[in-house]
């Protein structure tokens, strides 16, 4: 009777720590997932940005042409892009069009004295700086979770429950200086 | 970050210990110098009370209060773009669970402060000043330090200790007034000889206590928010990861020579930098609130590596020449610092500052409530709010202008569907501003309430905060 009850207990006791292990994996996934949404928040809010700039600067830069249609080809190879990875490698392609736009800027002072122009610029900095943050404080939340997954006992039961690690939003600083080549046919 | 915390309560905590203790004392020695057999509990009581009615208060209106005494108003987005971008961004890089409320105060000095107890009330107030001098890395770097004290959890302490010290010295000031009228009196009154004797003791003990107290407090009181101020500044670069825009705006607020008088010491310890700086310079570093602006650049200069606390640390003690020990060891354990990021590309209007030093005239000018019209002759002129005339002659043409305001129009089918829901409360019609100009602009809703247009202003409609109707701009 006895050894019954304790191993009752013991039963309860244990499945009280997997229960509780299980959650805190949730959670963590979770606090994942909602640190990808702030990102892609911003990633979107860039993507919205975009053809109102080129639609602002089209008629000071004529000779950029190329540049803006660089903008243009990474926004939509970004918007099109599945995975965390492929969208990391395709954003921060963006990124770098846009930067080297904005070095082209400097040429054309009618175009720096237009105020639509300069409220557009100043948003996309701003845009540009929140995902940097918003993407340190995902990596951040990465690491928590992936080291939650890795490391005993919890790893346990993440392979019983199937938890994947989730991938770091990595930029490539290949990535970040290159822009794409993109054909004019 | 946590660590930084927890190590700030512990030692809040022993300051309001040795400040409550200093209190306390106080009272007892006044209390039992007045009435000389057991007063000594009464002026205990007295000091409680006065101490906790002064707590409560700024427990739950400090910030109000301290925004009042700023002489702060609060804008909205479209007001300053820029500020509001720059105050979202530390929120994301922070992780604080609300935007704080951004609040702008006109004066030249370049400064800024936090308030708000709690991270989810937190608020951020800049004068306009700070806003005509700095560029956007330094304006953020500056914002980043606000936002430090906010994580750190600085504003309720500097609230609460600030409080117990205006109670030392309120309670001591007075002591020492009624020292000055009717203390001698009252000695020279008590009858028996020995508990005259017994009472001169105890006034004169009180007396050095009352003097020396206010002082011991401040001392105390200072030595940790000057300490709080490095915290704030390792914080800032964690945040922003770029050491170098608070460093160059501390530069810019330390040329600055302007003052902002209304500002007194208690307060201080919220600002970036001193407000009364003229004060302070004369003072001796152990009565400042803060550490010296040279130092705190110096610092901040010479951190190499990473943007970690581990990296500022290495700068203080690099710069303060020792083992100077400011955070605790748990926080320096952090793998994976983030390098510095590169200066951001600047966006600045490209204007003249005295065009900037405008712009920021109007914004504070449609802040209080200023009204702008443009006349037909496209003179554009400001009137106050204290006006009270609905029209206005054009000082150059002559020609009277009134005060625009709203046209009600019958809601066109075409905006059927979607504007169903506007139409419904404007009861079948909608009201309709034509903007004129693409700067500063006012009307008049149809409740009379004047509606200020930025030149930022991009919506279709705005809606009044007076009586809630929506209007469209066009």
């Amino acid at each position: 009777m006895l050894i019954i009850l304790v191993l009752l207990v013991l039963i309860v006791v244990v499945a009280a720590w997997l229960i509780g292990l299980y959650n805190g994996l949730v959670g963590l996934r979770n606090a994942v997932k909602n640190a990808w949404a702030q990102i892609d928040v911003q990633l979107k809010r860039r993507h919205d940005l975009i053809p109102n700039l080129v639609e602002t600067a089209k008629g000071y830069v004529k000779h950029e042409r190329e540049t803006l249609e660089n903008i243009t080809n990474a926004r939509s190879r970004a918007m099109g892009a599945d995975s965390v990875g492929e969208k990391a490698k395709a954003e921060s392609a963006l990124s770098g069009a846009i930067s080297k736009f904005m070095l082209v800027v400097e040429n054309y002072p009618d175009l720096k004295a237009n105020q639509n122009f300069l409220a557009l610029q100043e948003e996309l900095t701003s845009t540009e700086n929140k995902i940097a943050f918003s993407r340190q404080a995902y990596n951040d939340q990465v690491m928590l979770y992936n080291n939650k997954i890795q490391m005993f006992p919890s790893n346990i039961v993440a392979g019983m429950f199937n938890f994947q690690p989730s991938e770091f939003f990595e930029i490539e600083n290949e990535a970040e200086r290159q822009t794409p080549k993109v054909d004019f046919s | 970050m946590w660590e930084l915390i927890s190590q700030n309560k512990r030692r809040s905590f022993m300051l309001f210990v040795v400040m409550g203790a200093i209190l306390l004392t106080l009272g007892y020695l006044i209390g039992a110098a007045y009435l000389p057999p057991d007063g000594g509990v009464f002026g205990i009581l007295l000091a409680a009370i006065v101490w906790g009615i002064m707590s409560a208060v700024s427990y739950f209106n400090g910030d109000s209060v301290m925004l009042k005494i700023a002489g702060a108003t609060e804008i909205t987005r479209e007001v300053h773009p820029q500020l509001y971008n720059v105050v979202e961004e530390m929120k994301i890089a922070g992780s604080l669970p609300r935007v704080p409320k951004v609040y702008i105060i006109d004066s030249s000095a370049p400064n800024a402060f936090a308030t708000g107890r709690k991270a989810e009330n937190a608020s951020i107030a800049v004068t306009s000043g700070l806003l005509t001098k700095m560029n956007r890395d330094e304006l953020q770097g500056v914002v980043a330090h606000e936002t430090g004290h906010i994580l750190n959890r600085d504003i309720l302490f500097i609230t609460f200790a600030g409080v117990m010290l205006g109670t030392i010295v309120i309670v001591s000031d007075i002591f020492l007034r009624g020292m000055r009228f009717g203390g001698s009196r009252r000695f020279g009154s008590s009858k028996s000889k020995n508990g005259g004797q017994g009472a001169a003791i105890m006034l004169i003990v009180a007396l050095v206590f009352a003097i020396l107290a206010p002082i011991m407090a401040q001392l105390l009181y200072f030595a940790i928010s000057r300490r709080r101020e490095y915290l704030a500044d390792a914080t800032a670069v964690r945040l922003t990861r770029y050491p170098e825009g608070l460093a160059s705006a501390l530069e810019k607020i330390a040329a600055s020579t302007e003052d902002m008088p209304r500002m007194n010491k208690a307060i201080a310890p919220l600002f970036i930098a001193n407000p009364v700086k003229a004060a302070g310079a004369r003072m001796s570093n152990l009565t400042s609130t803060h550490p010296p602006i040279t130092e705190r650049i110096a610092i901040l200069r010479s951190i190499a590596g990473g943007i970690g606390y581990l990296n500022y640390q290495q700068a203080f003690a690099k710069t303060k020449g020792n083992n100077a020990h400011l955070l605790p060891k748990s926080a320096l354990e952090e793998k994976d610092v983030p390098s510095p990021r590169t200066a951001s590309a600047d966006v600045t209007t490209g204007d003249s500052p005295i065009a900037t030093k405008r712009d920021i005239n109007d914004l504070l000018r449609a802040v209080n409530g200023f009204l702008f019209m443009t006349c037909s002759c496209g003179l554009k002129m400001k009137i106050p709010p204290d006006f009270g005339k609905e029209s206005i002659k054009c000082p150059r043409c002559n020609q009277v202008n009134k005060i625009p305001t709203t046209e009600l129009v019958a809601a066109s089918a075409v905006l059927e569907g979607i504007g169903a829901s506007n139409r419904k409360d404007a009861g079948g019609e909608e009201a309709v501003y034509h903007r004129q100009t693409k700067g500063w602009e006012s009307f008049k809703c149809i409740c009379g309430r004047a509606i200020q247009l930025s030149p930022a202003f991009a919506g279709e409609s705005i809606k009044c905060s007076n009586c809630g109707r929506v209007t469209q701009v066009r």
